[in-house]
C-alpha cells in the first residue's frame, strides 16, 4: 500500500512540472501562430486599406485605417481598364472550362474505372504521365494549334483544352472505384439501360461530391491562369482578370490608389469563394494528396 | 460471372475518347511540334519555318542567359521549398500534437494566400515593395528600422528573396495541411508504442513521424519541383517581364516566353522549351526511382 502511494507521488510530480512547462510553450506557440496569421493577412489588409486612400496618401504615409477615396480610385481605375469586362471574360472561361472538365473528366474516369478494355492500363499510364508534365512545355505548339484552328484571341482556346484535365480524372476515378459498386451498373444493364444512360442517370448523381470538390479547384486554377491567356489573347476586350491586373501596373504608373483597387477586385472574389467553400477545398486537398 | 455474359467493355473506348482526342490535339501534338520547330528558324508568321539543323542547340549550349535562367529558377525554388517544408512540418506537428483553440481558423488563414491569383499577388508585392510608396518601406520607416526607403527590387539579392518569400508565403499553408493529413494517417499504435517505450516528443518526431511522412515529403518535393521549374507568374510580374535587376530573376519559362512571344524567335524559343523538357524529365525520372525504391523497401 505504502509503496503504491510513493510511486504515485513520484509519478505525479514530473507530470505537474511538465504541465506548467507545457503551458508556457503553448503561449509561445500561440504567439507564433498568431504572428504567422498576421503575416498571411497583412498584404491583403494593406491592399484593402490602400485601395481606400488617395495616391498621395499612399506615397507619403503609412495607412492603417480605411480612408474615403475608394470611389474616386474606382472611377479612375475604370476609366483606363474595364475590370468588369475582365470579370465577364474570366467568368465565361472559368465556368465553361469547369463544366467541360467536370463532365468529360467524370466520363473518362468512369470509362477507366468500370470497363476492362485492351490498352486501358497503357492509356491510364499516359494520363498519369500528362499530370506530371507541365503544360508550358508545348507552349509554342499550342500557339500553332490554336492559330491553325482559328482560336487565337478566342476564349474557346482556353476552354476546349479543359476536356483533357488529368487531375480531374484521377481524383474522380479513385472516388468511383470506392463508391460505385459494379452490381449497380450490372443490374441497370440487365434492366436494359444503355451505357450512357447508366452513366448520366445513375453514376453521375452518386459521384457528385467528388465532382464538386474537383470543380472548385478547376474553377480557381482557371480563374488564376496567367501564362496561357497571355499567349493566346491579344485584344484588351478579351483579357482576363489576371492579365488586366498585371497590366494595371504599367497603365496607372503612379496612380497607386487605382492600382490597389484593381488588385483588390481580382482577389476578393476568390477570397469570398474560399470563405464559403473552405471545407470542401481543404478536404479535397488532403484527399488527393494522401492517397497518392 | 454475370458481367461476362454482357460484353460491354468496348464502350470504355467511347467514354475515354474525348479526353484523349483533346489531349492529343492540345498537349501531345504541341510538344512534338515544338520539338520539330526547335530545329528551325521561324518568326511565327506565315513565312514557313526554315530548317537550320542543330544550330539552335549549339546556341543554347553557349547561351549564358539560358544557364543563368536555369540557375535563377533553382535558386528561387530552393529559397522557397526548404523553408516551406520545414515550416509546414513544424506547424503540422504543433497543431496535431495538442489541443489548441482556433485550429480551423489558422488552417484557413494560412491556406488563403495559396488560392489568390499569382499574377495579382506579384502585382501586389511589387507595389508593397515600391521604393517610394510601398507599405513595407512605410512600415520600416515609421518603426525607425531604416533611415531611408530601401529600393528592394533594384537589388539582386532582395529581388530574388522577394520572389522566394512570396512563393513561400503562398505555399507553406498548403504544406501544413498536407502534412497534417499525413500525420493523422499514421496509426495511433505507433505513437502509443513510443510512449510506452518512454520516448520523448523529439524522439517520437524523429523516429516515427518523420519516417512515416517520407512519401508525403517526396510527393511535395516532386510536385513543387515541377511547378518551380516552370515558375513564371510572380517573377514575371515583379520584374516587369525582363527579369530585372540584371536578369537575376529571369526564370526558364520567362526566357522561353520572351524569346518566343516578345522577340518572335519561335525556333530558338522551342529549343529553350526542349531544354526545359529534358530537365523536367530528368527530375521526374529521379523522383520515380526514389518513390519505387521506397515502395520496394516497405
Amino acid at each position: 500500500m505504502a509503496f503504491d502511494l510513493t510511486t504515485q507521488k513520484e509519478l505525479s510530480r514530473p507530470l505537474r512540472t511538465k504541465h506548467s512547462k507545457w503551458e508556457l510553450s503553448t503561449i509561445g506557440l500561440y504567439f507564433l501562430l498568431i504572428s504567422l496569421a498576421v503575416l498571411c493577412f497583412l498584404p491583403f489588409y494593406m491592399m484593402i486599406i490602400n485601395a481606400t486612400h488617395t495616391s498621395n496618401d499612399i506615397a507619403t504615409q503609412l495607412n492603417v485605417l480605411p480612408g474615403s477615396a475608394f470611389a474616386d480610385n474606382y472611377k479612375r481605375m475604370m476609366d483606363s481598364v474595364n475590370m468588369w469586362q475582365g470579370f465577364k471574360n474570366s467568368l465565361i472561361i472559368s465556368i465553361s472550362s469547369t463544366a467541360l472538365a467536370a463532365y468529360f473528366g467524370a466520363l473518362t474516369a468512369y470509362g477507366f474505372s468500370k470497363y476492362r478494355f485492351k490498352g486501358s492500363r497503357l492509356l491510364f499510364g499516359i494520363l498519369l504521365g500528362s499530370m506530371m508534365f507541365p503544360s508550358q512545355l508545348g507552349l509554342i505548339g499550342f500557339f500553332k494549334v490554336c492559330s491553325e484552328l482559328h482560336l487565337i484571341n478566342k476564349h474557346l482556346a482556353l476552354i476546349i483544352p479543359a476536356i483533357a484535365n488529368a487531375n480531374f480524372v484521377f481524383f474522380v476515378k479513385l472516388y468511383i472505384d470506392a463508391a460505385v459498386p459494379n452490381e449497380i451498373v450490372e443490374s441497370a444493364r440487365i434492366d436494359g439501360c444503355s451505357e450512357f444512360r447508366i452513366f448520366n442517370k445513375i453514376v453521375l448523381p452518386i459521384i457528385t461530391p467528388s465532382i464538386a470538390t474537383m470543380s472548385i479547384f478547376t474553377f480557381i486554377a482557371s480563374w488564376n491562369s496567367y501564362l496561357v491567356p497571355l499567349v493566346v489573347l491579344y485584344d484588351e476586350k478579351k483579357y482576363t482578370v489576371p492579365i488586366l491586373t498585371a497590366m494595371a501596373k504599367g497603365v496607372y504608373r503612379t496612380d497607386f490608389g487605382a492600382v490597389y483597387v484593381a488588385i483588390a477586385m481580382s482577389m476578393v472574389p476568390i477570397m469570398v469563394v474560399f470563405a464559403f467553400c473552405s471545407k470542401y477545398i481543404i478536404g479535397g486537398l488532403t484527399a488527393g494528396a494522401v492517397k497518392q | 460471372m454475370r458481367s461476362k455474359s454482357i460484353q460491354k467493355d468496348t464502350y470504355g473506348y467511347l467514354f475515354i475518347a474525348p479526353f484523349f482526342i483533346i489531349l492529343t490535339i492540345f498537349v501531345v501534338y504541341p510538344i512534338i511540334y515544338s520539338f520539330g520547330i526547335s530545329f528551325t528558324k521561324w518568326d511565327g508568321s506565315i513565312v514557313p519555318p526554315q530548317f537550320v539543323g542543330v544550330e539552335n542547340y549549339k546556341r543554347l549550349f553557349n547561351d549564358s542567359f539560358f544557364f543563368k535562367s536555369v540557375g535563377n529558377t533553382w535558386m528561387m525554388w530552393l529559397g522557397c521549398i526548404i523553408p516551406q517544408l520545414i515550416m509546414g512540418l513544424a506547424l503540422a506537428v504543433a497543431l496535431t500534437d495538442r489541443k489548441l483553440k482556433g485550429k480551423a481558423f489558422f488552417r484557413w488563414i494560412y491556406y488563403l494566400p495559396n488560392l489568390v491569383t499569382m499574377a495579382s499577388v506579384g502585382t501586389l508585392v511589387f507595389f508593397l515593395l515600391d521604393w517610394q510608396s510601398g507599405s513595407i518601406n512605410r512600415i520600416l520607416l515609421s518603426f525607425g528600422l531604416v533611415d531611408e526607403p530601401i529600393n528592394f527590387l533594384q537589388d539582386i539579392f532582395s529581388s530574388r528573396f522577394a520572389v522566394s518569400f512570396t512563393l513561400w508565403w503562398m505555399w507553406f499553408g498548403y504544406s501544413m495541411i498536407i502534412f497534417m493529413a499525413g500525420i493523422r494517417a499514421i496509426p495511433e499504435e505507433y505513437f502509443e508504442a513510443a510512449r510506452v517505450d518512454g520516448a520523448n516528443k523529439w524522439q517520437t518526431f524523429w523516429c516515427i513521424t518523420l519516417p512515416c511522412l517520407r512519401p508525403i515529403i517526396l510527393y511535395q518535393v516532386v510536385t513543387s519541383l515541377i511547378g518551380g521549374l516552370t515558375m513564371f507568374d510572380v517573377p514575371y510580374v515583379l520584374s516587369g517581364g525582363n527579369g530585372a535587376p540584371q536578369i537575376s530573376t529571369l526564370t526558364m519559362v520567362m526566357y522561353l516566353y520572351n524569346t518566343t512571344f516578345a522577340n518572335y524567335n519561335f525556333g530558338y524559343g522551342a529549343t529553350i522549351g526542349v531544354g526545359l523538357f529534358v530537365l523536367v524529365i530528368m527530375v521526374v525520372a529521379v523522383a520515380y526511382r526514389l518513390i519505387n525504391r521506397k515502395s520496394l523497401y516497405e
